[in-house]
Parts: C-alpha cells; structure tokens; sequence
C-alpha cells in the first residue's frame, strides 16, 4: 500500500524521469539534426587553435582540497542545526530557552574556534 | 472565484474515472501530467528569459538587442534553438565518452527537480516536502557533480582547470547560502517552503523585513552558485578558454547554457519564496490564482536584478571570490545565525509595536528587533572590511613597486 | 507487488551492482562516480523507509560533499586518473569469501529477528523533523552527542588544515 508519505515522493520520481526524457530527447535531436563530419583533427581537444601539448589530465592543486574540507564541515554544521532550528522555540514556550539558546552558542562557537584557527593559519587566503 | 486549475484537475479526475483505470495507474497518470506541467512551465520560462535578458542588456548598454525574429524578436530563442540543434556535436576521441553524455543532462536535471518542491499558488506545487529546504540544498549538489564530470571527461587541461575552479566556487558559496537557508527556517520553524510562505502573511512579516541581511547573503551566495557575473570567473575566456564546457558543442553545451539560464530564474524564485512572501499578497485568500501573479512579478523583480547585476558588474578576480567567502560572507552569516535566536528569545513576549490599514502593516516588535539587529551587523561588518582594508593597504604600500612589463628603456649612449 | 516494492527492488539492484562496479573498476574516477550512484540508492532506500530527512542528508553530505572530495582526492594524485593495472590482488578471493560470509551472518540474524517485517506505525510523519529536533536537543536525549559532534568537526577541521597546509611554516 501506497503511504502517506510516500506519496509525497513519488512526483520526485516521476519529474526526475520527465526530465531525463526531456533532455535524452533535446540530445538525440541534436545529434539526429546536426550534420557528421567527424575527422580527426576536430575530434583533438580544444586549445584555441593550436595542437594540444601534454595530457588532458593533470595533478590538482591542494588548495582545492583544503576548500572541499572546509565545506564539509560547514555542511554538516547546518545540518545538525536545522533540527534545532526547527524546534527551539518551542523550548522557551516551556521555559528552557536559556538552556536551548546556551546549546547552540556552545556548538557554534566550538566550530568558531576551528574556523578562526583556519583563518590565523592562512587557509582562507588564496594567492 | 475558484480556482481553474483546481477545476482542471476534477474534470481529469472524472475523465479518468469513466476509464475504468486501476487506481494505481490513475495516481501515476495524474503525477506524469502535473510534473510535465511544471517542467514544461520552468522551460517556457527559461526560454522567454534568454530573449528578456538580451533584451534588457542591451537596453542597458544603448543597444536594441534581438528584433528579427518575429514580432520584437520574440521568436530568437526558437531560432537559436535551431540553430543548436543543427549544429555538428562533437565529441573529443580522449573524452570519456559515458561521462561526457551524462554531465550535459545532469546539469538540467538538478535544476528542474528543484521546481517540484516550488509553490506556485497556495494550491499549486508538484510536492510538499516537510524537508523542501534541505531538498533544494541536496538537489544542487548533483549541479556540482555534472561540472566535475564535464571538466574531468573532456581530457582537456582548460576543462579540467576551469571545473577545478568552479566546484570551488560552488561548494565554498553553498556554506554561506545554506547558512542564510536556515535564517527563514528559524522564522518559520519549519523546514516546509509553503509553511514558510504561509507565515509571511502580510507586507511587513515578510522575512526581508526581519532578516534583509540574511536576503542579501541568500541572494549573493545563489548568483555565485550560478556563476553569473560577478561571479563568472568559471568561463572567464581570457584565463582558461571556456571553462568546463569547452569541449561541449551543439545541444550539449545548449544544455549547459539552458540549465544555467533556468538555475538563475530558479533562485530568483526561490529568493521570492523565502524572502518575499511568495505567492502572499492582497486578495489571496479570496482567489488564490491571484498568487501566482504575485508569485510571478516578485520572481521576475529578482530576476531583474541579476540580470541588471550581469549587465553593469565587471568579473571578480579569484582571491577576492574566495575572500568574499570565507572572510566577509560566511562571518556575517554565522553572526546572524548566532543573533537571530538570541534576538528572538528576547523579544518573545513583546507584542505589535504598530498597525495600520486594519491589520494590512503589522509591525511586531520581535521582526523590529531582529531588523534593528540586521541593520547593526551589517554596519559593523562594513566597518570591519573598511579597517581592514586600510590596514591591508598600508601594509602594501610599505613593499616597493611590483614589477610591471615595460618596453626597454633607452640607455643614453 | 505494490509500486513502492517494484521501486525497492529496482534501486537495491542498481545500488548493488554500482557497488561492484565501486569496487571492480580500474579507473579511480569511474569507481567514485560508480559510488554516487550507489549512495543515491542508498537515499531512496531512506525514503521508501519513511525517513526522508536521512535521504536528503545522505544525498547533501555523501553525494555533495564526501564524493566530490573523493574525486578530489583521486585527482590530487598523480596520473591515478588514468590508470591502469588489476584492481585485484591475491587476497580477491579470501576477501569474497569473507564479504560472503558476513552477508550470510547478516541474513540469518535478521531473519530472526521479529521486528525485521513489522511495518513502522503510521503515524503524524510531519512531525518526524521534530521529534528529530527534540531528541538531538532534548537534555534527557541526545544533547551530548550534539554537542560532541560539534567537538569532532573542530578536529576534522584542524586535522586537515594541519595535514594539507604543512607549507606556510616553510614559505615564511
């Protein structure tokens, strides 16, 4: 039996596959219609005109990495915070606001701490 | 007055009825044709947008902008269209070629689910979810995933650099997007989009009211996550060609073209909804019809001004987009979010500070105070970029002059 | 069968395979997007077990932050991405039969178990976030934890900047 919930999801689904049909279709089209004159001088990798050098692939800068980290982290910060933000009013209509509102300030400035460090070392700055 | 499309869906309804369907199958037929709506509307929209953006940019810059085409140039999109369709798709031999086909579709794809938690009227929606924000934030990660495999399969340097380049934009401005994304949550105490249109009842409890710093950080973070100008530096041509979708030709890069096009009038709308009121306004709760032109003009008022923004702004340089980020950006967000619930709890009992028009601008004290808040961070944090600046340009000044390409001098002889 | 059961198999068959594809790739970079795929089977199995705050966490943090940094990571290393050469080695088999073994123990002890075919009640689903909230903060619930999670991040955090920025003593 189809739940209460699930109902809910089911047009997710159905409007992921619609779109995939629009865009297989918007490719096929494009491919039908276009002319084929492959050769392969065009099929090299672009680089403005002149021969490619070297590989396609290279080694990426660690600095990316680093941002990738940072992201995670911020990621799940908020989404250990929604929750929260979701139910603390209704602490302080019982009266433990203070409690709620000392939570959250605890959390957060723990992660203000890393952040900071982050900062002081020079992890934010991007030459 | 009643609603049409209410009246639309009974007459489907009784049409299906009279089949003699099985109900399953009725359910997933009446899903098939709702979404096909929405997606089909998001991609008329996308489409009549390519022609109003050139149009106003051009009005911008004291040109004409499309009038061949039809009647204004209304029909240039349909021609540009045609006009990818019949163009030659390429596909580099180094390319992966599975990977190389499916970034183009994954690119629209995570835009257009986005539209299934949309609330177009207070009737109108593909969905409610109970986590639609979180959705929304999980949904445009499969847009960071199309880029990475666009650069990293066209075995291009260029691509791969530009892609390099562009998940790091993305994924630093989703922090201070999501960060933003929780100020409405906070509001609303709900994570639902229509709950948080429901509370936004009338002009003066729209969330720009209590929260316009938190609008602002919302709207920045989301034209960075599009990667429109300021915040192009993903496709700068000058540095590295074209950035991820170099290699992509025909209606492939269309795709890219036409997902960007559709992500920028998405947080436009989304800006709307949880900022402006969505499709709150006069008269709503009479003809609820009526909001989906509320909905509508605020959408296209946010539009507006990305595309006035991408008209006027020159790029961003890439240090000052991460600093922006991480040093302006995320600090302000945090201290909202930090402020906000303290500003909140404080102003609990207080009731309307003031109304008027019977009821239509109702001030209450707790959305004074959070703006009074706003107004205060967003003075101390233009104080600090100020200090800092100078000190960062003192601290310059004390090196001696960077070497600049000069011609040769000439050496009297 | 129910439309909710054809959609279980569907996913848990894609999920599956994805995940032999994981593991049996040669290219590091197919392997990491093979792994998406199978998280995001994962998602829909949270959804189809009525707990869609842990599918669209799974999607956000799994699919949008720790994949994107595996591939990162795969292209922080020189020349992986086109790499070659057997991903497996002599201990292919024992480990097949290990895995082999686990799933066997896993399928015994949860046909056992009694409330492995209960259906959850149905009940007010909109307050799931809710009762989330309150169990995450509550301080008779798992407020600790929270708080302790916060702890965790801080040293991630240091972690990585301590691992991945060694240079800026060096440069000074």
């Amino acid at each position: 039996m189809v739940t209460n919930l699930l109902t809910d999801y089911w047009p997710i689904l159905v409007l992921l596959l619609v779109s995939l049909g629009f865009a297989g279709i918007a490719m096929g089209g494009g491919l039908l219609l276009g002319p084929r004159r492959s050769s392969a001088r065009k099929q090299e990798a672009y680089e403005s005109g002149m021969r490619a050098i070297g590989p396609g692939t290279r080694q990426m800068p660690v600095r990316f990495y680093l941002v990738a980290v940072l992201f995670i982290l911020f990621d799940i910060e908020v989404i250990f915070f929604l929750p929260w933000a979701v139910v603390f009013r209704q602490y302080y209509e019982n009266g433990l606001g203070a409690f709620i509102l000392l939570e959250m300030l605890v959390f957060i400035v723990i992660l203000l701490v890393g952040y900071a460090y982050a900062w002081k070392k020079g992890a934010l700055e991007w030459e | 007055m009643t609603d049409p499309l209410a009246l639309l869906g009974d007459w489907l309804l009784n049409l299906l009825a009279q089949l003699n369907l099985p109900p399953g199958l009725r359910q997933v037929i009446l899903y098939l044709l709702g979404v096909s709506v929405i997606a089909t509307v998001a991609l008329v929209i996308t489409i009549f947008n390519t022609w109003l953006e050139r149009k106003i940019a051009a009005r911008i810059q004291d040109r004409l902008g499309p009038n061949r085409v039809g009647p204004w140039g209304l029909l240039q999109p349909i021609a540009d269209a045609i006009k990818m369709l019949t163009k030659e798709d390429t596909t580099p031999a180094a390319a992966d070629k599975v990977a190389y086909n499916i970034a183009p579709i994954l690119a629209v794809v995570s835009v257009l689910l986005i539209w299934a938690v949309i609330p177009f009227t207070s009737q109108w929606f593909g969905t409610q979810l109970n986590v639609a924000v979180l959705y929304i934030a999980a949904v445009g990660s499969f847009g960071v995933l199309a880029v990475l495999m666009a650069g990293w399969s066209s075995n291009n340097k260029y691509a791969l650099l530009g892609a390099f380049r562009a998940v790091s934009q993305l994924i630093s401005y989703e922090v201070p997007l999501f960060l933003s994304l929780l100020i409405p949550v906070l509001l609303a105490r709900s994570m639902d989009i229509s709950v948080i249109v429901e509370k936004q009842a009338t002009l003066l409890e729209m969330y720009v009211v209590a929260a316009p710093l938190a609008a602002l950080l919302f709207f920045i973070s989301s034209v960075a996550e599009v990667g429109r100008t300021p915040f192009d530096l993903l496709e700068a041509e000058s540095e590295i060609v074209a950035g991820y979708h170099i290699e992509y030709s025909g209606f492939k890069f269309g795709m890219f073209q036409a997902g960007e096009f559709m992500h920028t009038f998405t947080i436009a709308a989304l800006t709307a909804l949880l900022f402006l009121g969505g499709w709150q306004g006069p008269g709503v709760a009479q003809a609820p019809i009526l909001g989906l032109f509320y909905f509508m003009g605020k959408s296209f008022a946010v539009y507006f001004v990305t595309m006035w923004m991408r008209s006027t702004l020159p790029r961003i340089r890439i240090d000052h987009m991460q600093a922006l980020n991480w040093k302006i950006l995320v600090p302000i967000a945090l201290t909202l979010l930090m402020l906000t619930p303290i500003v909140d709890y404080f102003t609990k009992d207080l009731g309307v500070l003031f109304s008027a028009f019977g009821g239509a601008l109702t001030l209450s004290w707790r959305f004074a105070a959070l703006l009074l808040t706003n107004i205060l961070v967003t003075l101390a944090a233009i104080e600090a970029v100020r200090r800092n600046a100078k000190r960062n340009f003192v601290e310059r000044s004390r090196f001696p002059e960077r070497p600049v390409a000069r011609p040769p001098r000439e050496e009297a002889a | 069968m129910t439309p909710d059961q054809i959609l279980f198999i569907v996913t848990a068959l894609i999920s599956t395979l994805a995940a032999v594809m994981v593991v049996s790739r040669r290219n590091m970079v197919h392997a990491a997007l093979f792994l998406v795929l199978t998280l995001f089977g994962v998602a829909v199995a949270f959804v189809l077990l009525e707990a869609p705050f842990l599918a669209v966490v799974q999607v956000l943090v799994y699919i949008g932050a720790i994949a994107i940094l595996m591939i990162f990571a795969v292209m922080l290393t020189r020349n992986v991405t086109d790499d070659s050469g057997d991903p497996f080695n002599k201990n292919a088999r024992v480990g097949g039969l290990a895995a082999l073994f686990v799933f066997s123990l896993l399928v015994v002890m949860f046909g056992g178990w009694s409330q492995f075919t209960a259906y959850p009640q149905a009940g007010d689903t909109s307050g799931s976030i809710v009762q989330l909230g309150v169990a995450l903060t509550a301080a008779d619930g798992y407020v600790i934890a929270f708080e302790v999670a916060s702890m965790l991040l801080l040293g991630a955090l240091v972690g990585a900047i301590f691992v991945v920025w060694p240079r800026q003593n060096e440069n000074e």
